[in-house]
């Protein structure tokens, strides 16, 4: 392009191209930016909008709306302590069950599992996650749930003096099931993200703890666990969210009593749960609807919560695969790169 | 080995290392129990319902009498979806593509990056009431309807969509779109003709991991769609789908229902299982990762 160069009519460069042809650029540049943006505009508006509707319900029973206890559309009273307490004992079962599971396959499948078959159990890992909530609610309503209240019942009877766990009677459907199905739903999320952090651990960590003369258990312990741990307990919040905001599910195996149960073998009602229940025969009352509203947007801003702390702990766990010149040259910088290579 | 002076693993450690590494092999068998479970029972309990009538007859909806088949169920989870997938694949590949050849490592790419993973862990009732307050309870083109379904499972499609097709486009390896640059295409020539071509079995299966997902989703549709009995293949109306269809028939007291639970459940989980494996197939055979 020196000075040697050709020159078109205007001025320019031959080897520039005429304002007319770059213009399908500029269109594909700044549409591809607007999608993008309007993305983000999308979810403001859809967040403001929910505020909005939720306003009624927050002005007319202030703090009590999470923290008192006593949900019932036919006084007009609605204090969701119950569906909170709900969603948090459902959740917090379904991490007991779920997480160690899902890690030690995540852990199985990458350091010991034999080459020829981790393929296909990685396949079978996922698909659980392929399955409808609504057909592991089917499932749960009229296997689970009958299968195991023997189980329970024994249960509850033998270990009645553990506050919590023990006592009372165990109903069909109740706590328990629901944190059991909330367990299997959220282990293939769990167990991918754990993989891919696992997958991360540098095999110079994993040689040399085996030099040293660990035994295959000894080197995951030092060499593996410590380094992926961020990025597997972020796996595990991103499983908490799903548990939380899970609605169909739960829905159908919980009992759907907005009380706060005794044990973990008593009915209960969640947050998710009561929306799609009542919204039906609260469309006619303002302040009904406005507290379903409001159940929504507590749903929504725990789960924002928990991803986003989540996201942190991941990227953490991998900051260090994600360096600088990992994967891609973008257009945006390739010229400079062919330029750096001449 | 023992005999060159390296000290021989002590018994102790030996039975620690075994004991450990059958619980992990035990955790990896129970994590597969509740799938094999699962599809025992949908086969055992759903196999006897798929009578030829099944797929061929709308739901009754009477409470006496036959109860009807699945066609408008089906008919009407495959239409949603199709306009779902044509909103969402198309807008979640355009800003995929904003992030790779554009946006790269700007800060405003970064930006939607986050919350396009924020969306990802959105529940999916979340999107439905979403849908309801905006397009919904302000009565545009009617109250409930199935093409503000398609919408709020357009949103939970497209998060899959932006990330699966971001990855697929960062393995796209710099050296072509250095070397069509080279040649002289302008960028959106080099798009179109070399990014997403080569990415194109990627893009295939991060959008029918997507699809898969949204045919199973039951709450945003009973937020936007409602239900209906009848076949319909007007998207302005309300719908049928397989999800609310077995939502319905679960808590119905009638045995002769509730196997048609079984029988569409099984049906929804044959169609998402198929996808996903088609899925899994193109992303094996494809050149890239």
């Amino acid at each position: 392009m020196g000075a040697s160069a050709s020159t078109a009519p205007g001025g320019r460069s031959a080897l520039e191209r005429s304002p007319a042809s770059r213009l399908p650029d500029q269109l594909l540049k700044w549409g591809l930016t607007t999608l993008a943006a309007l993305i983000l505009a999308l979810l403001a508006y859809f967040f403001i909008r929910l505020i909005g509707q939720s306003q009624g319900a927050f002005s007319h029973f202030g703090v009590s709306f999470v923290l008192g206890n006593d949900w019932d559309p036919s006084r007009s009273i609605y204090h969701g302590a119950a569906l909170l307490v709900g969603t948090l004992i459902t959740s917090a079962i379904a991490l007991l069950i779920g997480v160690p599971v899902a890690i030690s396959t995540a852990i199985f499948l990458t350091e010991l599992c034999p080459r020829r078959i981790r393929g296909p159990m990685t396949t079978l890992v996922d698909l659980l996650a392929a399955v409808p909530s609504v057909v592991y609610g089917l499932w749960g309503v009229y296997v689970l749930i009958p299968k195991l209240l023997p189980a329970e019942k024994w249960f509850a009877s033998t270990f009645s003096f553990i506050p919590f766990l023990g006592g009372g009677t165990p109903t069909g459907p109740n706590y328990f099931i629901a944190g059991l199905i909330l367990a299997i739903m959220i282990l293939p999320i769990v167990s991918a993200i754990s993989r891919e952090v696992l997958a991360t651990v540098p095999s110079e960590h994993k040689e040399a703890a085996l030099a040293l003369g660990a035994t295959r258990w000894e080197m995951i312990r030092i060499a593996v666990i410590p380094y992926a741990r961020p990025g597997i307990t972020g796996g595990a919040m991103l499983g908490l969210g799903r548990a939380i905001g899970e609605t169909i599910a739960v829905l159908l195996v919980i009992g759907n009593a907005p009380v706060i149960g005794h044990t973990i073998f008593s009915q209960g009602y969640s947050l998710a749960a009561v929306i799609a229940n009542e919204f039906g025969e609260a469309a006619a009352n303002p302040l009904h609807s406005s507290a379903l509203f409001a159940a929504g947007l507590v749903l929504f801003v725990l789960t924002l919560f928990i991803n986003i702390l989540a996201r942190r702990y991941i990227s953490r766990g991998q900051r260090g695969k994600r360096g600088k010149g990992g994967t891609g040259v973008t257009l945006a910088d390739a010229p400079t790169t062919a330029a750096e290579q001449v | 080995m023992s005999d060159i002076g390296i000290a021989a693993i002590s018994p102790a450690r030996r039975r620690k290392d075994r004991l450990m590494r059958g619980m992990l092999i035990g955790g990896t068998v129970i994590a597969l129990i509740p799938l094999v479970l699962i599809i025992y029972y949908l086969l055992l309990k759903g196999l006897g319902s798929l009578t030829g009538s099944f797929f061929t007859s709308d739901p009754t909806g009477s409470f006496f009498g036959p109860p009807g088949g699945i066609r408008s169920a089906i008919f009407g989870t495959l239409e949603i979806v199709a306009l779902a997938s044509l909103i969402s694949i198309p807008i979640g590949i355009g800003v995929a593509l904003y992030l790779t050849e554009y946006g790269n490592e700007s800060t405003f790419a970064n930006v939607v990056r986050y919350f396009v993973d924020v969306m990802t862990g959105v529940p999916s009732i979340v999107f439905g009431l979403f849908i309801y307050i905006v397009l919904v309870l302000s009565g545009i083109g009617g109250s409930f309807t199935g093409w503000k379904g398609s919408i709020a499972i357009s949103l939970l499609m497209l998060p899959i969509v932006v990330r699966s097709a971001e990855v697929v486009l960062l393995l796209v390896p710099g050296a072509l779109r250095e070397a069509a640059l080279a040649l002289g295409a302008p960028r959106w020539r080099v798009v179109t003709r070399v990014v997403l071509p080569t990415a194109l079995p990627g893009l295939i299966t991060g959008s029918l991991l997507a699809i898969a997902r949204g045919m199973g989703e039951t709450a945003p549709l009973l937020f936007t769609v409602a239900t209906a009995n009848a076949l319909t293949f007007n998207l302005g109306s309300q719908m049928n789908t397989l999800p609310t269809q077995i939502f319905q028939d679960i808590t119905s007291p009638r045995n002769a229902i509730v196997s048609r639970a079984w029988g569409a459940a099984l049906t929804l989980v044959a169609i998402i299982l198929i996808l996903n494996l088609i899925a899994r197939a193109i992303a094996r055979r494809s050149r890239l990762a």
